[in-house]
């Protein structure tokens, strides 16, 4: 399944100069990357640097930011629902309603993006662990499975780009390596990953962005 | 995890109408509501117990009542929305179905609207199923009790999507309850003016077409311009928390 | 024109120019509301129906006049604030709300004082009145939002969506008010509504809105200076302005 990466390959996202401030602090500044297809970029630094809030941006979550983001060459701004169309996020809150079973939350998640046969979903459910638990309400479910009902997602999804907030969390050594693998897979497909996590993750051909320690001093 | 029909990546685009996303997020949040029963009797029972309060603690005279009860009802149903909204986006913030909602393919607004319209199925249909008993109960006459469903049809929808917009600005603040009303209530009082005024009109026997043809043009209004305030006001809030 | 445009934007420039035009602010507008209470109280005639009661028009009428406009004002910088982003439509809105509030406040005491030796009681559901006391609830809401969020930038966009949306609402509830008052009693009570107002009137009153106006920018800029040395505390501009100013 895998595609032949193109050699000279277009940046799939493009960050110039990102500044971010939040509370009167200055988390980062004059941030500058790109995001080839084909790549697992893990965005590092201690509590506290921003990674959450940079990931949040990049997503549409948070637009307490200046600075330019392209995707596929034209801002994102321009092109909000085609690049949210293009984009996976998955944050600290996995997402998933208490309430409903697996299969409806992944209904519900994936009803604006575009339409996926239930049978779809069970089989994703069962990619990850979660045969036999499909129609029983996810807050019955422990933290770890919930978190793995949200996962599944990855497993349907056709999205190339892939933003994830500590996703490891709460999973267990099985699920991490399935993850690892998953996401290897993902970039040799040629899509991209920009992951966050406190686990210690260390794929062949990684690139690491890293943020500052402390928040800059602002000396405008 | 192992990665069977898996779609390779490409770039797609979006394969779904923003009508099936309305339909998806308008069914998820009634079956949402339909497992927590509890939550859907709340506000019915507060607007009961308000009703209560009046002929218990101003006077149970018929004449008070039957002059009063319209307002009494339109007050109580008003509350009634107010307290519900609370839960309009709360539930999904806190559990991170709110960013997967805004981050959809879809123009937000629209998908505001069909959760606003799914709590006034919720809370504001009910209440007006529940006014002609409560109509009996204050002495109100058959023709105004008709008049009163008709305003509170017209005017709870109004109430919700107004609500949506309070709802939206105090998601995740510390004492969003009580911000929340304070922020809503003085939106709310022409539509309680009308509601009520139509009403005391019709008691009299003036005809009340107009009125319900204005308070229609507001409910117009609302529909058109508060689903962009509240999803505005969403990405706000969002971008704080 | 954009760097112009970018130079309003700057809050260090409005600093600046601010500080060189508020002593004519301050010193305009106390002149005038000065010339107009004395004009006003001291030798502008006695109301043929009110007798000198009426003339707390003096103080209620510019009161009443700004409140309202202040709340317009905020819409106007509120747009901006969602449009363009800008620092100083933020600080103003948040600036001018507390003064609005006043103001309204104000316009409400006056007239319930007022209504004390003309209607015989200190309050009266009369539409006037109770569209200024929707009004106070209203910056009421404005305040309480914006203190209740900690971050400068969401508080300034989420307060922008509340008074736009509430300076929509302002036209509905005056009307919809202005309906109920007729509805729930016959219109005996117009007391502003006099056909005409001799100029020994209202020069002396035009003359106290003037100078409102004037000790309200006044306040704006000052209260904007202050939000502005607040946020700005860490730039190098303020810390040096600071430091002048103790040596």
């Amino acid at each position: 399944m895998s595609e032949p990466l193109p050699l000279t390959p277009e940046p799939l996202l493009q960050a110039v100069n990102l500044q971010c401030e939040r509370d009167k602090r200055i988390l980062f500044r004059e941030l500058s990357f790109s995001i080839l297809p084909g790549t697992v970029t893990r965005v590092e630094g201690p509590n506290g640097s921003g990674k959450t809030t940079l990931l949040r941006m990049l997503a549409g979550l948070n637009d307490a930011w200046t600075g330019e983001l392209k995707w596929c060459g034209s801002p994102v701004a321009s092109q909000r629902e085609a690049f949210a169309r293009n984009m996976l996020y998955i944050g600290h809150r996995p997402g998933i309603k208490p309430l409903l079973t697996p299969v409806e939350n992944l209904r519900a998640l994936m009803a604006g993006r575009r339409p996926v046969p239930d049978s779809i979903f069970r089989q994703a459910l069962q990619g990850t662990g979660l045969a036999g638990f499909e129609d029983v309400p996810c807050r019955n479910l422990s933290a770890g499975q919930q978190r793995r009902v949200a996962l599944s997602r990855l497993l349907i999804a056709d999205e190339p780009l892939w933003l994830l907030d500590e996703v490891f969390t709460a999973i267990d050594a099985d699920g991490v390596q399935a993850l690892e693998t998953l996401l290897q897979q993902r970039a040799a497909e040629g899509g991209a990953v920009l992951i966050t996590t406190h686990h210690d993750l260390a794929l062949p051909g990684m690139q690491r962005l890293t943020l500052g320690a402390k928040g800059l001093s602002d000396e405008r | 995890m192992n990665a069977e029909a898996y779609p390779t990546a490409g770039l797609a685009s979006s394969s779904v109408s923003a009508l099936a996303a309305m339909k998806g997020v308008f069914a998820r949040d009634m079956k949402v509501a339909f497992r927590q029963k509890q939550d859907l009797l709340n506000p019915l029972l507060f607007f009961i117990m308000v009703v209560t309060l009046f002929p218990l603690g101003v006077s149970p005279e018929v004449s008070f009542l039957s002059e009063a009860g319209a307002g009494i009802l339109w007050v109580a149903a008003l509350l009634s929305v107010l307290l519900s909204l609370d839960h309009l986006f709360r539930h999904d913030f806190d559990d991170g179905t709110l960013e997967q909602l805004v981050l959809q393919p879809q123009p937000l607004f629209l998908l505001i609207l069909a959760k606003t319209l799914a709590h006034w199925m919720l809370t504001g249909l009910p209440l007006v199923l529940l006014t002609p008993i409560l109509g009996v109960m204050v002495h109100l006459d058959g023709n105004s009790i008709a008049v009163l469903c008709l305003t509170l049809l017209i005017g709870t929808p109004i109430l919700s999507l107004i609500g949506a917009i309070g709802a939206a600005l105090t998601l995740g603040l510390r004492s969003a309850g009580v911000l929340l009303s304070l922020l809503i209530i003085p939106l709310y009082i022409p539509v309680l003016i009308f509601g009520t005024g139509t009403v005391a009109a019709a008691t009299e026997g003036a005809p009340v077409g107009a009125y319900l043809a204005l308070m229609g043009a507001f409910l117009m209004l609302a529909l058109t311009l508060a689903p962009f305030a509240a999803a505005a006001a969403l990405r706000i809030s969002l971008s704080n928390g | 024109m954009w760097q112009i445009f970018h130079k309003l934007g700057s809050p260090k420039w409005f600093f600046g120019i601010s500080t060189r035009f508020m002593p004519w602010l301050l010193v305009g507008g106390v002149l005038l509301l000065l010339a107009g209470a004395i004009w006003g109280l001291a030798f502008a005639p006695k109301d043929y129906l009110q007798g000198n009661s009426y003339r707390i028009i003096f103080i209620h009428v510019p009161a009443a006049f700004l409140a309202q406009s202040i709340y317009i004002m905020m819409a106007s910088a509120a747009i901006v604030t969602l449009v363009w982003r800008m620092k100083l439509a933020d600080m103003f809105v948040k600036a001018v709300a507390p003064v609005g509030l006043v103001l309204t406040f104000l316009a409400l005491f006056t007239g319930a004082v007022w209504g004390k030796p003309t209607w015989g009681t200190w309050w009266i559901w009369d539409a006037r009145l109770t569209s200024m006391l929707i009004l106070l609830f209203l910056y009421g809401g404005v305040i309480a939002l914006d203190r209740a969020i900690t971050d400068d930038k969401s508080a300034a966009r989420a307060v922008a969506v509340l008074v736009l949306v509430g300076v929509v609402n302002i036209p509905i509830i005056k009307y919809s008010v202005e309906w109920w008052n007729t509805l729930h009693q016959p219109a005996t009570f117009k007391l502003t509504e006099k056909p005409s107002m001799p100029a020994e009137m209202w020069v002396p009153l035009l003359l106290s809105v003037l100078g409102l106006y004037l000790v309200f920018g006044w306040l704006a800029c000052i209260r904007m200076q202050t939000e502005i040395l607040s946020r700005e505390q860490r730039t190098r501009w303020v810390k040096e302005l600071v430091m002048k100013g103790k040596s």
